[in-house]
């Protein structure tokens, strides 16, 4: 295979153009290519985060309406709940991830994406794959490991698909025009390594020819924390540190810093996952060794706090005009303290208390949610206007997708945090009979699910928004119009160094 | 670091670390585990799960009931698992060597279940709790499992032995029996099997006991 021609754009373009437009008339170039793969990951992924939302809706509800849909074996708590986080995780998340990966690689390598018909192809896969799993939890096919739950006969689908996406990235990244590799790349590199090697190892270790006995326990947790380490928290930051200086108009803080944050990542973050089984049944050193580089991960959280706080420092102003900006700010923000509320949760003492709780459910949201899925909406206010070339039609929309999700997370996370570490204490005490532990977090469980109305309107929201500017990007050509929440639309030469 | 064979051998390196520490050490160190045979009362243990309950632990799987569950008792000392009741001991690894897969669990929304055999034996207490958890425990927020029952008009012969016995609010409309399907019958034998409270070398049993 050869890298497309390179000069098509420039050649085309009249010997009185700038530099600058021939920099801008690539990257339309690269933008249209990515248009439709990058455009039907995000569209199924969008599906899915509905479709998971009303899971999440149910689910939530039985935990105080216990008796709501009891009849149905196929939305018992146990299956709903598990098709939410399947659905949300390898649906939503994962999904939106390729898409913005795509471009990213893209659009920092400088070439067009090549072969389109492949990542079509991954797609189709994908998505069929998936919804065969979760037809196959609701109907109680569940292989009852957490965060694996997707049946053995459609998992390799899954891995198929994985394959040729993480391929991809790597002959996106072989054919690169531009010798400077942008800390995003770094990240998206090494997830789209990491996470093939994670889920075949777990796949095999687990549900192929699954190992001995608590061997699966350790197994398991060093797969599902690293996923969310190595897969989806890589894909954040990547999009934090390209969206960040983008979107204001200033190369990143400190080059230095980013490396320090990213090989101190790369080096702690995969030893973390042991701290999930604080007081099991295994030898000491295996927990030990997990909660010390659970708390050797302050250095890399620290380093790209600072990294991010000061690229940012003086350009606070520009969250008001830009969506890309407040959503990808609140998520740096909730990375920094959902990790160090992580650090804390890892340390026996406060695990004694916490493990076991719905303190762990709410800290799983505030990673996957207000730091993942914020970011997620980010990259795609500034992706999806390059690619249809059409702007946001509701500034409406937009704002109300914003509060929603902002307030939603906020009220999901505080108070089931609070009510988790109640539930964490009252069980401490042998005095309390069990059902008085579950009257404790009876009034968190509700306002969650008034929180999950909250979100769930907020997706509503965007995706009513995504659908309209679709629809006019197929109806008759219109010259695109200025950015609506002005000081978003300006392309400028690579950032970085 | 523009250097792309770097980046490439950097990332394959840290994650390779954690796999022989994470994942291979433990293979190594847990994954040949033997029963333990005790010489003083000549019992064997772990043993697997018998026939009907093996059965059990499959709707166990199904049903998600390992999201609410824990089935593992933390030590002495840390926690307050064994003053609660919910086992002698605390668990270790040689107590799951049989379990594909493991439930340990990660969330207590109901209690811990590794004794449940013994801390609860009645058959008629597990089937009215299962048919609807609020008939026996006032306050729940399990599901009610009454799918796994059927409603059946009473026989000729009079209402069956199996009928589970319900009342209040529960009691089934007049000339109508509850009894439990098989799945019922094949969970419940599950949840009467696990039962904790034998030595292991690396586990003793409380003194007073």
């Amino acid at each position: 295979m050869s890298a497309p021609a390179s000069s098509s754009v420039l050649a085309a373009l009249s010997p009185r153009d700038t530099a600058i437009s021939g920099a801008r008339a690539q990257l339309a170039e690269i933008d249209e290519s990515c248009r439709g793969p990058v455009l039907l990951f995000f569209l199924s992924g969008m599906t899915w985060l509905l479709f998971g939302s009303v899971l999440a809706l149910i689910a939530s509800y039985k935990l105080h309406a216990p008796d709501f849909l009891g009849d149905f074996a196929w939305l018992t708590f146990g299956r709903v709940r598990t098709a939410h986080l399947n659905a949300v995780i390898y649906g939503f998340s994962a999904e939106i991830s390729v898409g913005v990966i795509l471009w990213l690689m893209c659009r920092l390598c400088r070439v067009p994406l090549m072969a389109q018909p492949v990542i079509t192809v991954a797609a189709l896969l994908w998505n069929v794959g998936l919804t065969i799993g979760i037809v196959g939890i609701l109907a109680g096919d569940t292989t009852g490991v957490e965060y694996l739950e997707l049946p053995k006969y459609c998992t390799p689908i899954l891995f198929l698909a994985f394959t040729l996406i993480a391929v991809w990235t790597i002959v996106i990244f072989r054919f690169r025009r531009e010798k400077h590799l942008y800390v995003s790349q770094w990240y998206i590199l090494a997830a789209v390594l990491w996470f093939p090697w994670l889920y075949s190892t777990a796949q095999l270790l687990l549900i192929m020819d699954p190992a001995r006995g608590a061997v699966q326990a350790a197994v398991n947790w060093w797969f599902a924390h690293n996923v969310l380490g190595l897969w989806f928290t890589p894909v954040g930051l990547a999009s934090i540190y390209y969206f960040l200086p983008k979107v204001i108009g200033r190369p990143i803080h400190s080059y230095y810093l980013s490396v320090l944050g990213f090989w101190t990542l790369a080096l702690f973050y995969n030893w973390n996952g042991f701290h999930h089984l604080v007081g099991g049944p295994f030898p000491a050193w295996m927990i030990t060794i997990s909660i010390v580089a659970s708390v050797m991960m302050v250095i890399p959280v620290i380093a790209t706090a600072i990294n991010h706080h000061f690229t940012m420092v003086g350009h606070f102003g520009k969250l008001k005009h830009s969506p890309t900006l407040r959503f990808i700010v609140f998520g740096a923000i909730a990375y920094t303290a959902s990790s160090l509320q992580g650090v804390l949760s890892s340390v026996r003492w406060f695990s004694e208390t916490a493990h076991f709780t719905h303190h762990t459910v709410a800290h799983a949201h505030w990673g996957m949610y207000a730091f993942f899925t914020m970011t997620m909406f980010g990259a795609m206010y500034y992706i999806l206007p390059r690619i249809t070339r059409r702007e946001w039609p509701s500034e409406g929309l937009i704002s109300l997708h914003f509060w929603t999700t902002v307030i939603g997370i906020l009220l999901y996370v505080v108070p089931l945090s609070w009510g988790g570490w109640l539930q964490g204490k009252a069980m401490l005490d042998p005095k309390i009979p069990f059902l008085e532990v579950v009257k404790v977090t009876l009034p968190y469980l509700k306002i969650r699910t008034v929180s999950g109305l909250l979100l769930t309107l907020g997706h509503v929201a965007f995706f009513a928004n995504i659908t309209w500017m679709l629809v006019r990007t197929f109806g008759p050509y219109r010259e695109p119009e200025p950015m609506i929440l002005a000081g978003v639309g300006t392309e400028t030469a690579p950032i970085g160094k | 670091m523009n250097y792309g064979p770097l980046l490439f051998l950097g990332i394959l390196f840290t994650l390779a670390a954690s796999w022989l520490g994470l994942v291979v050490m433990p293979v190594k160190q847990l994954g040949s585990l033997q029963p333990d045979l005790n010489t003083n009362t000549s019992v064997v243990f772990p043993k697997p799960v018998p026939g009907e309950a093996a059965q059990g632990r499959e709707h166990y799987r199904s049903l998600g009931c390992n999201y609410c569950h824990t089935q593992q008792v933390r030590r002495e000392g840390f926690g307050s698992d064994i003053e609660r009741g919910w086992g002698k001991r605390g668990s270790v690894a040689r107590d799951y060597i049989y379990d594909r897969p493991v439930f340990l669990g990660s969330s207590r929304t109901g209690p811990d279940l590794t004794n449940i055999g013994e801390r609860q034996p009645s058959y008629e207490w597990h089937y009215s709790h299962l048919y609807n958890p609020r008939t026996t425990s006032k306050g729940s927020v399990m599901p009610p499992y009454a799918f796994l029952f059927e409603l059946r008009p009473i026989g000729p012969d009079g209402p069956s032995t199996d009928a589970v016995k319900l009342g209040g609010e529960f009691t089934p409309k007049s000339g109508y029996e509850v009894l439990p399907k098989p799945e019922a019958k094949q969970l419940v034998e599950y949840l009467r099997s696990l039962k904790s409270s034998v030595e292991l070398p690396e586990a003793p049993l409380p003194k007073s006991e």
